[in-house]
Formats: C-alpha cells, structure tokens, sequence
C-alpha cells in the first residue's frame, strides 16, 4: 500500500500535537501544554468552518456566533451548577451541570439551532452579501451578550470549576488536552467521511458549479443549510471546550475578531484540506505565542504570513507541502 | 399535442426592449428530434432557459410530461426528467468526469443526503456512471478532470450526465459545437439512436447534422418562429432561405 504524501503529513501534524504537551511537561514547562490544548481547540473550530468554507465554499465570516454559543452553554450551565439554581427556559426548567457529555450536548444543540437560523437566511445569498450577512448575525449575537447582565455581560462569565468528565480528572491539564485532542480527531473522522460520502459530493459539486447541481435535480440551497448546521455543531462544541479551559467565558468569543482568526486559520492551513485547520491552528498558536511575546504588533506579522499564503501557497501549509489537492 | 412530452405555448420574453422570445409555441414528441435552428442571437438559448427553468419566461405555458411546469424550479423540472446539455459546457470542473456522471446517478437515485459511505467504493454509483461514458464514448476518459477535457469530450460529458439522469426528455444546446468532423459524425448516430429513448430538442447550427436527424425544424428569427415543420418544407421554405440558410436570392 503506497501513502500519499499529504497523509505522511497529517499522521506526522497529529504525532508532533500529540507529542508536544508531554514533552513539555518532560521540560519542566507545563504552559505548553495549554497551548498544545489551545490548538486541538481552535483547530477543531477550523474544522468546523471548513466543512462550510473548505467543501461548501461558503466563506462565512460570522463563525464567531456558534464558537461563542458553545461558550456560553458551557459557561451558563457550569454557573447554575454551581449557584445549584435551574435554568428557567420559560416552557421548562434546566437544571445546571457541571458534566461536560451534558455540556457539548447542549453546545452542539444551541450551535445547530443557531447555524439553522442564520443558515436559512444568509445562504439565500452568495459572495459578498453573505460575507456581510453571516458578520451581522454574529455581530448581533456580540451585542446580545454585552447587554445581558444575567450572565456577565461585557465582563463575561467564569466558571469557577472546570466541567467534568467521567473517569477523567479535567482538572488535570494533560487529561483535558487528550479530550480535547480525542474530539478533535473525531471531528476530523467526520470531515472526512462527509468529504468522501454522496452529500459531500453534492456539496463540493454546489461550490464548484450550482448551476450544474441544480440541473441534475439536486437543490444547493438544502445542502448548502445542511453542511452549514454540521459546521456551525462542530464549532460550537470546540467553544465549549474554549471555555472549560480558560475557564471563563466573554463575549469576545462571539466578536468578528473570532470570525476572522478562524478564517486565517483555515487559510494559513489549507482550505479544503482535511488537516488544514490544525496546521493553521499550529500556526496561529505558534505566531500569537512567539511574535506576541515580542511585539505587540504580532497581527501585523500574522497578515504578512497570510498574504505570503494567499500569494505564494493557495493551498496553504498543507497545499505547499503536499501539492494540489486530487478529487479521485 | 395531447401526447407530447413537452408542450411550450404563447411563451413571451423581453430583455428590456429586445424582444428574445415572441409567442413561440412548439412540441416535442414521444421518439422525434425536433430541431431549432436560427442565425446567432436569434433567441434559441434563450428558449431552452425558460424551458429547463433557469429563465422566468414574462407569460406563456410550460408543460412537461402533461404537467404544467412554469411554475417549478430548475431542480424540480430536473427531477421530473428533463436533462440538458448547455451551449457553454457546465460542470463541476475540479471533479472527474466519472464524479459528475456519478453526481447524476445519486441524484436520480434520490439520495445526496448520506453522509458516511464513500462514493469511490459504491458500486452502485460508479457502475451506472460507467456505463453512460462509455455510451457516449468517453470511457477511457472517465478520471480526467472536467476542467481538462476538450470542449468536444466535455459536451459528451453533458449528455453523458443527462443521460444518466433517465431524462424524459433532452434539451440540447448545441451538443456538436468544438467536436471535429470525426466526433460530429459519432454524435449523429448517437442521437439518432437516443430519441427511442426520450426525445430530443436540439438547437444546432451544424446543418448537415440536422438534416440528417431531425424530424422536424423549427426556425427562429428574432426571437418568432418563422417556419416549422419536416426537414424538406422548411428547407423549401422562402422565408427561411432568405432570412438563415443564405440564400443569395
Ligand atoms: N440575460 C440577458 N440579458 C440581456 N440580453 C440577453 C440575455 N441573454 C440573452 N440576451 C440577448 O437575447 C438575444 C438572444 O440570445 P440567445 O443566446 O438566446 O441567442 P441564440 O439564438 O442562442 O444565439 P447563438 O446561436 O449565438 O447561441 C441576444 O440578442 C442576446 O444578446
Ligand atoms: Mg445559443
């Protein structure tokens, strides 16, 4: 059996990831093992938003919404937990939990619900007006979160204990990275599956030609809203456990800063590419890390990495060392 | 007309002040080919459009298998059966031209929403797709991608799709256009053998092909039909030799 080049690099991406927190800890330098983690985060959130900008080709610039969503599910059950008072939703009473199953539960629920909502509207448009669009949804769901004083409103929301897992000490940073690491390759087995299976087909096709899709009988705009919820469930869950290790949660997450990283993420990595989002998330981390331990102006440093990717590597990390991406 | 699969009445549209469609009205009928012919511009594509849905016609009928379809979109009046080709080829361009006949066959089989099974390993995908390229002669070509093959294969490739659709009915916009006179010839037969199957409205500016194939013509100047009927009255017709098969007189 011949392995193409491009799996050489992902199985090589996920042994250095995995590998790095424990040689830190080797080291004597437990931080990076919340980098590490923070990596496996965002590159779950970037899997996420490829599925919608990588095989839809639906550059969403509003998914800030379903990463903050994910936050606070995480963030406003931990406190009911905590304070031991119910959810009151009107129709039914929640109550709070610390366990982090319940949790994505409720975070990849709200995240669906909300990609739904925003879906149905913003992909009845196309390019620009949907760039536009899916910022303002986020935009709204920012605005929404500083004006609620019920759950921290500018200042946030900390959970004051980590969630839990059973048989898992979470508190553990080591244990919460392989979680996090653990979910990550899940949704990973997912992408791929979906890129390979009839609806990935129909949704690669839609990016490429809608006119062609529409022609042979099968409708863009309901693929499109499908591909759109699934990645707005992975990204809201990747929120969650955004939370649980900062153990705090504010409405930066939902801000189109977010948007915008998760966008640079996808791109630094490759677009489309299965192991795209982490190699961005990699990236990312590694140049928040470095150049903002140097200069402040470290974002300034970010975009020239971004132009050099748009310009010199459109395939991103994975597309420079890899080649071009092959369709079968 | 009360047996035709396709019935197009009184169809009006106007692109500010051109008039592309002017009351036309034709049909297509179970196992004929019928032609449409007429200079560029004259509103042929035009028409197709607002057959297949891609085009809201400003009045007029539309009817499909006995259905009125005016009011459905490109999708459903797909899903009904009527497969088209394009004048300007349309396909997914980065996947293979086994990919886009394969696309074809899950959408017939009513099933784009499975997310787990990989199409590279589904049999029941590959081997009717399959089947069509090799219909249309394009078999050996089956993993190129769209984007690479010639303008001549790539219209063999839209029919190879409408084909594996099982349209009821084939709209096709000029299919020989970019094929040399090898790939013209082949394709002749090929339709020639294709209205058993469902029939054929062909717009085509490849004379020889039409005289050989069609059974009726219809000829459209600016935007009317000027002359319809068998291939040998319209080529009698004087309106039509004077305005498109040029003649001098
Ligand atoms: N979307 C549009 N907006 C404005 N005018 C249009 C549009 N589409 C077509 N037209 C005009 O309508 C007329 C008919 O065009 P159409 O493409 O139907 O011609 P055709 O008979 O297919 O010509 P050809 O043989 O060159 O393909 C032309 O004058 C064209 O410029
Ligand atoms: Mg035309």
């Amino acid at each position: 059996m011949t392995i193409s080049r491009e799996t050489a690099i992902n199985v090589t991406l996920a042994l250095v990831l995995l590998a790095m927190p424990f040689v830190a800890l080797q080291l004597g330098k437990p931080f990076y093992v919340t980098l590490a983690t923070r990596m496996a985060i965002l590159g779950l959130a970037a899997v996420g938003l490829n599925l919608a900008l990588g095989l839809g080709g639906l550059v969403s610039f509003g998914h800030a919404a379903f990463f903050g969503v994910g936050g606070y599910a995480a963030g406003i059950l931990a406190s009911h937990a905590f304070a031991g008072q119910p959810l009151n939703l009107g129709l039914f009473a929640l109550p709070g939990t610390n366990q982090m199953l319940v949790v994505w539960s409720v975070a990849v629920l709200a995240g669906g619900l909300l990609a739904a909502a925003i879906g149905m509207i913003s992909l009845r448009t196309s390019g620009v007006y949907f760039i536009m669009i899916t910022l303002a949804f986020a935009q709204m769901t920012y605005y929404f979160a500083i004006s609620w004083p019920a759950y921290g409103g500018e200042d946030g929301l900390s959970i004051t204990i980590r969630n839990v897992v059973p048989a898992i000490n979470t508190l553990i940073p080591i244990n919460y990275f392989l979680v996090c690491y653990a979910l990550l390759l899940t949704a990973l087995l997912i992408f791929a599956l979906i890129r390979g299976s009839r609806f990935g087909a129909a949704l690669q096709a839609s990016r490429q030609n809608e006119l062609r899709v529409a022609s042979i009988g099968i409708a863009p705009f309901r693929v499109r809203l499908v591909a759109f919820i699934i990645s707005g469930m992975i990204t809201a869950l990747s929120g969650a456990l955004y939370a649980d290790l900062n153990r705090f949660v504010s409405p930066s997450m939902l801000s189109w800063h977010m948007s915008g990283e998760l966008i640079i993420i996808v791109v630094l990595g490759g677009v489309g590419r299965l192991w795209g989002p982490v190699a961005g998330a990699m990236l990312f981390v590694v140049f928040e890390f470095v150049l903002g331990g140097l200069t402040e102006r470290w974002q300034f440093f970010l975009g020239v990495a971004l132009l050099a990717v748009v310009l010199f590597a459109r395939g991103g990390l994975i597309g420079f060392l890899a080649g071009r991406m092959r369709h079968g | 007309m009360a047996d035709a699969v396709l019935a197009v009445r009184n169809l009006c549209k106007s692109f500010s002040a051109l008039k592309a469609t002017e009351n036309v009205s034709l049909d297509l009928k179970p196992g004929e080919i019928h032609a449409l012919i007429g200079p560029n511009g004259a509103g042929k594509s035009t028409l197709i459009h607002q057959i297949a849905g891609t085009l809201a016609p400003d009045s007029g009928d539309i009817d499909f298998l006995g259905r009125p379809v005016g009011h459905l979109g490109v999708v459903e009046r797909a899903r009904m059966g009527l497969g088209r080709s394009f004048q300007v080829s349309s396909l997914a361009p980065e996947f293979s031209a086994l990919r886009n006949v394969m696309l074809a066959v899950q959408s017939r089989q009513g099933s784009s929403f499975r997310f787990f099974r990989p199409v590279m390993r589904d049999a029941s995908l590959i081997e009717p797709a399959m089947a069509s390229l090799e219909r249309v002669g394009l078999a050996t070509r089956a993993r190129v991608p769209a984007a690479e093959l010639s303008h001549g294969e790539r219209r063999q490739l839209e029919i190879a799709i409408a084909l594996a659709l099982g349209s009821q009915a084939f709209l096709l916009d000029e299919p020989m256009a970019g094929m040399g006179p090898e790939g013209s010839r082949s394709l002749t037969g090929f339709l020639d053998r294709l209205r058993e199957e469902a029939p054929i409205l062909l717009v085509e500016h490849d004379m020889d092909a039409v005289f050989a194939l069609a059974d009726r013509v219809s000829v459209l100047v600016y935007g009317r039909i000027i002359a319809s009927g068998t291939v040998d009255q319209v080529r009698a017709d004087p309106e039509v030799r004077r305005a498109y098969l040029g003649d001098p007189a």
